[in-house]
């Protein structure tokens, strides 16, 4: 009979990675996504063929690739990330790109006569952004944005290949010690299910937070 | 260290051979999700009540945790029941299923707008529920999903080089023995960078080529 205890310890010593994981990785996709999404609707050319680029660039590759790429390759340009550094980094990069063209979606779907109230309230760029424009957007983001956090946590399994002690990495150390392989892989699928779960819950909590008050704004 | 033509030229029939597989496992693994993705679909839409309820379940749960996890669970959990796949299979049945969740809501959502006064006008001229489906709902359910279920195609693809994990030689892992066996890692890995890069802009090109053509349906 095995002794199970020490395991799962291992096991949740990577589900704490995990969450860290996502935590920072969702916080640099969030950062990542409104630069992008609202370059792409700037004034300015070169900025938004920047945002452009770095979103089908990002878009067109997959967080694998990207994870070994950030990992193996950046240190011959003289960048050594630790494997968190890289996961955060390419985690943050790949899912804010698909957050930047949720970002762009949402504030485009703001009807024109808003902003030519904020035009005819001779309010400032910033201003019409920051009062009008991103408090009735937000509300719009939630939803996908909770998916895409949804993603990014099935893309945290990825970064065990680089030898980051996350859940799945762990589980692959309790596999090879004890020859046993449903009850790890079994706990820690059932460990994503539930912080997928948390997400999405946390999620639709987040939306009737953000959307108190615009009730009628909208038709 | 700097970027050298002559190993790049040197290891691309090897990384050409991974791309086959990788193509191959997307192929067969798209004919996977969609018979699955509408297995799933027909059981949530049609099922008496409770196998429904697990179907969604299932869905839920699968669309909830990681390829790469599921990889493993098949990979390595099967062949204590007695399932013993070789690699691709496995991966092609990972990819089948995970991707079949995703393609069974696009076929649930398809099917759910086609509008009631179609239903209701084919049951009026005596259709059967066979020339129903033949003739009136799917004619019109079916192309609106067509650019959804390519989009979908195109995420599998992009997602195969997880399989290298449980040791299919597909692109990404003939790129990382090439590396390891020379210590070289910067073109083999820009380069499947770039062989992605170039295949998913050509396909993104093809999508909304796709979207053009068929999602003017309802406007007729």
């Amino acid at each position: 009979m095995i002794d199970w205890s020490g395991y799962i310890g291992l096991i949740l010593q990577g589900a704490w990675v995990t969450v860290q994981l996502t935590l920072m990785g969702s916080a640099l996709a969030v950062v990542v996504a409104f630069a992008a999404g609202l370059g792409r609707l700037s004034r300015f050319m070169a900025v938004r063929a920047l945002a452009t680029t770095y979103i089908e660039f990002f878009r067109g590759t997959s967080i694998f690739v990207q994870l070994f790429w950030v990992y193996f390759v950046l240190p011959f340009a003289g960048i050594t990330l630790t494997p968190l550094q890289a996961g955060v980094l390419a985690l943050g990069l790949n899912v804010g790109a698909y957050g930047a063209e949720v970002v762009r979606g949402a504030v485009k779907a703001i009807g024109r006569e808003q902003r030519e109230a904020c035009i005819a309230l001779n309010l400032t760029r910033f201003q019409a952004m920051r009062h009008i424009v991103l408090p009735q957007a937000l509300p719009l983001m939630l939803p996908t944005f909770g998916n895409n956090a949804i993603e990014l946590l099935k893309g945290t399994a990825v970064v065990s290949l680089i030898s980051l002690s996350d859940m799945t990495f762990q589980a692959q150390v309790v596999r090879a010690q004890t020859g046993s392989t449903l009850i790890p892989f079994a706990t820690i699928l059932l460990l994503y299910f539930v912080m997928a779960w948390l997400i999405s819950f946390g999620m639709r909590w987040l939306e009737r937070r953000v959307s108190r008050g615009l009730d009628g704004v909208r038709v | 260290m700097e970027w050298d033509w002559e190993f790049v030229r040197q290891t691309m029939p090897t990384l050409i051979e991974g791309l086959k597989i990788t193509i191959l496992a997307t192929a067969l693994g798209s004919v996977v999700a969609a018979v699955i993705g509408l297995v799933f679909a027909i059981l949530r839409m049609t099922a008496p009540p409770p196998i429904a309820r697990v179907t969604s379940f299932a869905v839920e749960f699968i669309r909830g945790t990681p390829l790469l996890v599921q990889l493993y669970f098949i990979f390595y959990v099967l062949p204590d029941i007695g399932i013993r796949l070789p690699a691709l299979v496995a991966g092609v049945i990972g990819l089948g299923i995970h991707y079949g969740t995703y393609a069974a809501e696009v076929y649930r959502a398809g099917i759910e707008n086609v509008p009631r006064g179609q239903w209701e006008a084919a049951k009026a001229t005596n259709l059967t529920v066979r020339q129903t489906w033949i003739h009136v709902i799917l004619p019109q359910a079916i192309p609106p999903m067509i650019p959804a279920l390519a989009n979908y195609l195109i995420a599998m693809f992009k997602e195969t080089p997880l399989l290298s994990a449980i040791t299919v030689l597909e692109l990404m892992n003939q790129a990382k023995s090439i590396a390891n066996s020379n210590y070289r890692y910067i073109e083999p890995m820009t380069l499947v960078g770039v062989f992605f890069l170039i295949m998913s802009l050509i396909s993104v090109f093809f999508l909304r080529w796709l979207e053009a053509r068929y999602s003017r349906v309802e406007e007729r």
